[in-house]
């Protein structure tokens, strides 16, 4: 339970901002204090932040050291902190179409070998998996889920690509992601998704916010030509629903 | 309008201003000026905002050329030998460009950046508020990447406004002034008294994005991993082979290496100007101080226009300008290819 864990840590990151620690380890209750903390500061802003940035664990305050000192803010954030995260009623759901293997998801054979069973068997327990974006970051849109099948738990590659594709569908460790733009990565190509999570002319720019849940269906290679025609195009093409 | 065209210039030169704010929470950098108080400098010389939009120019040389009338441009940063035909420009100086006329400027002789304002600013279409180029996300503008010959700026005509220089007072020269953590706690007492006492350079591969520091390994507590979690401009973090990297402005949003201290905001821009292979010292300072020190920075950016003076009022220090070699039109020692002056098309 949320309320179980020990209280937040006040960690200065330089003069203008702050991290407020729920957790050292990737932990879904630290994850929803997280979300819960920012959502709270959205919603009755404290004079002199500038930016927050969710994580796994930990919430990033920019703020203003003319508007605000660092100890003055801690003891306005503290009491905002330890409040118990009141419970998710609703969040938005994305239903993430993925085409999984062949050239668009390279490792996914690997993976199953390593694994000792089928692609196909991958695919399912991936698209199977009911996840959360846990968190942004890194490049724009690439979105870290937690809710991987412990079964699909399995280290990052030995030596980390230069550069992968965008829309690339990947796991790492007990993380999967969901990549907008080309990028290094470290981690397993699984498949790739039309879906574009950040799009400059595009109303939303970002599609995923964190505490969104998220689940993947399977398309075929023709399929994503099609799809990946109408997302260039400007057109939202993962499918929201309201659970 | 007149137009400002890039008659030729060195990698690592892009249009800059005060960052991208408020999309970090979605992965997006903030980009922005290395060196805050020279950019703002730049443009308190030609009365725009401090973080107006300006051509931030990398270590090697580059040249800019007034066409369809006169423009109004001024120079601060690191310093550079400059010329306009031949004659000697002062750093820190606003001037005008008349039709046809070229400014030239050499490498930078210490630091690394130095910022060209233009009067009205650079012309863009902002994304998050700014024309940043982030060269990785494709953003920035007009062009969303680093500078080459024959770019070119759409700007306003010069105003025929008397000429301007900025006394900016001496940079500290001290050692870099950093406040610990957020995971200081990751190294144990030893190895962040060898961070603080050793001296450090940076590495020829540093970049925007972050800056390889070159000294004694330092070793984690419990090993090179953490948690991804949100990172500032300034953040100095551990990789695995124990040499720090201090994250700049096109840094990642979050990072899972351990960050030992983070770099002042005062001391940021001193840090991006501090030449590769220069020694230097980090010293730890209390959040009180760090915080008093953010606050003066601010002031002092604010207060650039009162340190505006007619440039008549004193004549230019010729003999400081050619103390060194007016290099002019030059070639990269390193990669030769990357420096070409070209014709405007």
């Amino acid at each position: 339970m949320a309320a179980t864990l020990p209280p937040p840590r006040l960690l200065p990151s330089g003069d203008s901002a702050v991290t407020v620690e729920f957790s050292r380890t990737i932990d879904d209750d630290a994850n929803q204090r997280v979300l819960a903390l920012d959502k709270a500061l959205a919603a009755s802003p404290i004079e002199g932040i500038t930016e927050t940035v969710p994580t796994y664990r930990s919430l990033l305050v920019h703020y203003d050291p003319g508007k605000i000192g660092f100890d003055a803010l801690g003891e306005k954030l503290l009491p905002i902190a330890i409040q118990p995260p009141p419970p998710v009623t609703k969040a938005r759901r994305w239903r993430i179409p993925v085409a999984y293997g062949g050239e668009h998801g390279i490792d996914l054979e690997d993976v199953a070998r390593a694994l000792n069973t089928t692609p196909d068997d991958i695919v399912a327990r991936h698209a199977g998996g009911d996840y959360k974006v846990a968190m942004i970051g890194f490049t724009p849109g690439w979105s870290y889920l937690s809710g991987l099948d412990k079964s699909l738990h399995m280290s990052r590659r030995q030596s980390p690509r230069l550069l992968t594709p965008a829309g690339t569908i990947s796991i790492g460790g007990v993380q999967a992601g969901i990549q907008c733009l080309a990028a290094p990565s470290g981690w397993h190509l699984l498949g790739r998704t039309p879906v574009r999570t950040y799009q400059l002319h595009r109303n939303p720019t970002f599609l995923t916010e964190p505490g969104d849940r998220v689940t993947f269906f399977a398309i075929d290679h023709k399929a994503f030509e099609e799809l990946d025609r109408a997302a260039e195009a400007g057109e939202i093409i993962a499918e929201q629903v309201l659970a | 309008m007149s137009r400002l065209v890039v008659a030729g210039i060195g990698p690592a030169s892009s249009v800059q201003d005060g960052g991208r704010h408020g999309a970090q929470r979605y992965g997006l950098t903030v980009s922005g000026a290395m060196d805050r108080l020279s950019l703002a400098a730049a443009n308190a010389l030609v009365g725009n905002e401090p973080f107006a939009a300006a051509v931030e120019i990398g270590p090697f040389g580059a040249a800019f050329t007034a066409r369809d009338g006169a423009v109004r441009v001024a120079i601060s940063g690191a310093p550079r030998n400059a010329d306009v035909a031949g004659n000697p420009v002062a750093m820190d100086t606003s001037l005008t460009l008349k039709d046809g006329e070229t400014l030239t400027l050499g490498f930078a002789r210490g630091g690394a950046f130095t910022y060209l304002a233009i009067e009205g600013a650079i012309k863009g279409e902002a994304v998050f508020g700014s024309l940043a180029v982030n060269a990785r996300a494709g953003l920035g503008s007009p062009y969303p990447r680093p500078l080459q010959a024959g770019d070119e700026f759409s700007v306003d005509a010069a105003s025929g406004a008397g000429e301007l220089r900025i006394e900016l007072p001496k940079p500290p020269s001290g050692p870099i002034r950093v406040v610990l953590g957020p995971q200081d706690d990751e190294f144990d007492d030893a190895n962040k008294a060898l961070f603080l006492d050793s001296e450090w350079k940076i590495s020829a591969t540093s970049d925007r994005m972050g800056y390889r520091l070159e000294g004694p390994a330092i070793k984690h507590l419990h090993g090179h991993n953490i948690v991804s979690d949100g990172t500032v401009n300034g953040s100095i973090q551990v990789p695995g082979n124990g040499a720090p990297i201090a994250l700049m402005m096109d840094r990642g949003t979050s990072g899972g290496y351990p960050k030992i201290a983070t770099v002042i905001t005062a001391d940021v821009g001193r840090l991006a100007q501090t030449s590769a292979g220069t020694a230097f010292r980090f010293r730890a300072v209390g959040m009180a101080e760090a915080q008093d020190e953010a606050r003066k920075f601010a002031q002092l950016i604010r207060n650039l226009p009162d340190r505006l003076r007619s440039a008549d009022s004193v004549a230019l220090n010729i003999e400081a300008l050619s103390d060194a070699n007016v290099a002019g039109y030059a070639v990269s020692a390193v990669d030769a290819g990357t420096w070409q002056v070209t014709a405007e098309p």
